[in-house]
Order: C-alpha cells, then structure tokens, then sequence
C-alpha cells in the first residue's frame, strides 16, 4: 500500500517549519502572521529523519534531508520543489572512504552556509566526523584534519551513539568553524577544518572522574548570538554556560532553572541576550520537570530564567524535547517552535510569551528548522512595518 | 543456468524496477557475485552493502533458503542455478 503525501504550496512570505520525524519528515507552512499552518508530508514515510535544512542562498528554494532506512543506511536527498520531488542518487554522497574503516550510521546535521558561501554545505554524522560540500551539495568529503584528529579514539558515545550533532558557523571568518560531539565536547577550528583544538574550559562532566577534562564532555547543543560572534550559549549534558570569548572559557549561567539539564538551546535572531532552553528533569527521568512544559528564556545573557507557558500544558505533561527539537524564525517578532517526543508541535508569535498548539499525533519529533521563503518578500515586509512605525510614531 | 537475484521492493528504484535480475555467473563467490550485481545497477550497492564492504546490519541474504551468515557470509560458493535473495530483516524494524 502507498502512504498518501500530501503536499501544499508555498509562496514568498511564507515561513517554513520542518520537522524531522522518526517516521518521515513533515513541512509546516504557514503566512508571515504565523497563525494557520497547513501541514505537507509525511516525506520518507517510515523513515527517520535526524537532519533537515533549507538552503535558500543565491535564490535557491532548495530542501536537504537525511531520511535514514533501518534497513539499507542513510542518503542524503533534497528537492527544489518544497518535497514533491527528492532527488535520489545512486551513490551515497556522504560516504567514509574506504581508508577510514568506518561506515555511516547516521547524518545528524546538515548545516547550511554562510550566505557569502553560498556554495558551501556541511555534515554532521555518526560516527563522528564532519563532511563537506563545497560545491553545494553534488559532491561530499570527509574533513580529514577532525577525522585524523589523536583525540578521537577517546571519544565515548553517549546516549544517541558518538555522534557529531552540532555545527556552529558564523565566527570569526569563513574558516571558523565550531563543532559539539557526544561525548567529545566542542571543538574549534580556525583553519577551515584543517587543525581543530578542544574547546571545553569551564565545561563540567559529571560522569568522568575528573570533573573538567580537557575534553570528553557530553555537550547536547550550542548556539551563537546573533550580531555578538564572540558569544555562544551551550547545553550541557547536566550544565548550562555562556562563553564571551569565543569558546576559549565557558561560565556557569544555570540560574533560575529548574534543571541544567536539557538538550536544546537556541539564541535569538537578533538580540544577543536573549536565549532559549526546555530544561528536562534529570539524565535519568528526560522529561518536563513536575511534568509542567516550559520554555525557559533569557534576556540578560544568562543572568536569569524565566519560564514561559502560556498555552503549554501545565499538568502530567511529561515531554521530552530533543537536541533540535527547538527552533526560531527570523521574523519581527520572531517565532519559536518544539517538537516532543510525543509528536506535538507547538508554535509560539510573540518571542515565547505564549504558544499554541501547531499539530499533535506526529510521530515522535527530533528535529525542527525554520526558513523564510522568498528571503527579499520578508525583506520588503520588514522595510513596510518599519515605515508604519516610523509613520505612526 | 544464470544465478538468480530476488530483489526487495526498496532496491527495485535502483534496478529499473526489476524483482529479479538473472546473470550468468559461474564459481563466483556470494560477494562477487554480489559485484556483479552492482556492477549492472551501481544504486543497490551503498543500500546493500557499508562503505567497509560488510553486508548492512540489517539487511539479510539468503543462498538459497539459508542465510548467508551461516555459510560463510560473502565468502560463500555459489551453485550454478542458485537464487541469492535480500531481504531487509524484521530486526531493523524496531522503532515502533
């Protein structure tokens, strides 16, 4: 029998959720005014899906994913046609060579980048290592410097296998490149990949004897702050920091939360100070502390916590939200949006200040990616807001 | 007589839609044999096999009726006439 995909339409304006699943990858669509979303998929129906990303630089309206087979391993596919079509290519593109004796078990991440390199792509994967295209995504290599790296062979895999989850662009240059492991900790590269040094001062690791080695540590996620290179934001596998110096040292800023312990973090488009976590209760019961649902935001670096959940169930929900399961727009003001292992979307307007329900019974979710389609029809958006403001002041 | 591949429904995309490919092989190996196969349709190989060569964990081939684990994984000797069959194997369907 053949899973029916439904497919909707996009245009430019709209914001674009997806959602990786561990049964199919689904496209959320909805206006700029975020409030109706009409749900596309499911894509690769049966089929998980760690990694998903939307390249939308030099016009291009160009969806990746990883839809991984139980059965016949990973493939990296994408479509220019929002899903209706996936390319699928004979070879794997993301393949060890033959030397490496290794194989794929997993592609974690695909990260999209920089719009001054519109032609560059990278892969995050299981076991791990990091791949890269430079060609926008026709041809793939390992990036040999972190593969070769001595420290590898005394990387631990954590819960979800040793995998490499996160990669952070946006430092200082093109060739400035950070990385998260599990369990290996950060690691940074300033050569564009060629050497990598670890990256973990201040970064605690409650399941070591020594408690901060210099690397080994089970970082779940790090992100950058927007318009502030310097300053990054990491969840930690018990722990919560901020670095103001580019990851050279991490501090402590676990304040005001109910447990350091999650694995999303997500940075604000635009302010620096502002982040976002959904602390879980502990590495043994991964679930919503007091089974309450809540958002944590920042709005002073760190300083401080505070809970948002209006619109978020405050009784028995014992949810869990993965390592990207937690994402924002780039729209004034911007969205954010989780996905639960229970297979609900939420969808919050106004920064996190309160949240609806977007869809419920997805399979469960462990990844969700936002895109602007049609980047310059926001652009002229965001211009004609500001004259009214302007206009009205 | 050729040997003959069964092929499950998700390599068939990759066989020009075949569900049994026939080839004229004699004293092959299961793996060369294999080769050959891929040899014809290159797209079956990274879903069968891992970039180390090693069948798939969860991908099982049958020589016959009995899996080829049993006889000597790829190293295995082909009869003339055999029918070699993947299939993806109900252990890589654990997620729920």
């Amino acid at each position: 029998m053949t899973v029916q995909v439904r497919q909707v339409s996009f245009h430019d304006g709209d914001v674009l959720v997806m959602v990786g699943t561990m049964k199919g990858a689904f496209l959320a669509r909805s206006a700029a005014a975020r409030r109706q979303w009409e749900l596309a998929g499911p894509y690769f129906p049966g089929h998980p899906v760690y990694a998903i990303a939307f390249d939308a630089r030099e016009g291009r309206r160009r969806l990746w994913a990883a839809p991984e087979s139980p059965h016949f391993g990973s493939v990296l596919q994408s479509s220019d046609d929002f899903g209706k079509t996936w390319t699928s290519p004979e070879v794997a593109k993301i393949r060890f060579p033959e030397q490496a004796g290794v194989s794929l078990k997993r592609i974690w991440q695909i990260e999209v980048g920089q719009s001054k390199d519109s032609q560059v792509l990278y892969c995050g994967v299981e076991p791990a290592a990091l791949f890269e295209s430079r060609d926008a995504g026709e041809t793939w290599s390992l990036v040999q410097g972190l593969f070769d790296h001595p420290h590898r062979a005394r990387w631990q895999p954590g819960g979800g296998g040793l995998c490499l989850h996160t990669i952070v662009l946006g430092g200082n240059g093109p060739s400035d490149i950070l990385v998260a492991i599990s369990t290996g900790g950060v690691y940074k590269t300033s050569d564009g990949g060629l050497t990598w040094r670890p990256s973990n001062q201040g970064v605690r690791a409650d399941f070591l004897p020594n408690k901060h080695p210099e690397f080994g540590q089970c970082v779940h996620k790090v992100a950058r702050a927007a318009g502030r290179p310097e300053r990054l934001y990491l969840q930690n596998h018990w722990g919560l920091y901020r670095s103001d110096d580019a990851g050279a040292s991490w501090k402590d800023i676990a304040k005001g939360v109910p447990s350091d312990f999650g694995f999303p973090i997500v940075a604000h488009p635009r302010d620096a100070d502002t982040a976002y976590i959904i602390p879980m209760e502990s590495d043994e019961f991964r679930c919503a502390p007091e089974g309450k649902l809540r958002v944590y935001r920042t709005r002073d670096g760190g300083g401080s916590w505070h809970p948002l959940s209006a619109g978020l169930p405050q009784n028995e929900a014992f949810e869990t939200v993965l390592r990207d399961g937690l994402a924002n727009d780039r729209l004034e003001p911007s969205g954010v949006y989780f996905g639960t292992r229970s297979g609900k979307l939420y969808g919050s307007d106004d920064e996190g200040s309160s949240w609806r329900l977007i869809r419920e019974g997805l399979p469960p979710i462990v990844c969700v990616k936002t895109a602007l389609v049609g980047e310059a029809a926001h652009a002229v958006a965001r211009r004609r807001k500001a004259s009214q403001k302007q206009a009205r002041a | 007589m050729p040997v003959v591949f069964a092929l499950p429904g998700y390599l068939r995309p990759f066989a020009e839609g075949k569900s049994q490919v026939e080839l004229d092989l004699e004293e092959v190996t299961v793996g060369e044999a294999l080769d050959q196969l891929f040899a014809r349709f290159p797209g079956a190989r990274d879903r069968v096999l891992t970039e180390v060569g090693s069948v798939r964990q969860h991908v099982n081939i049958f020589l016959g009726d009995e899996n080829i684990r049993y006889l000597g994984g790829l190293d295995a000797p082909v009869p003339r006439g055999a029918r070699i069959t993947i299939l993806p194997a109900v252990s890589g369907g654990s997620l729920g």
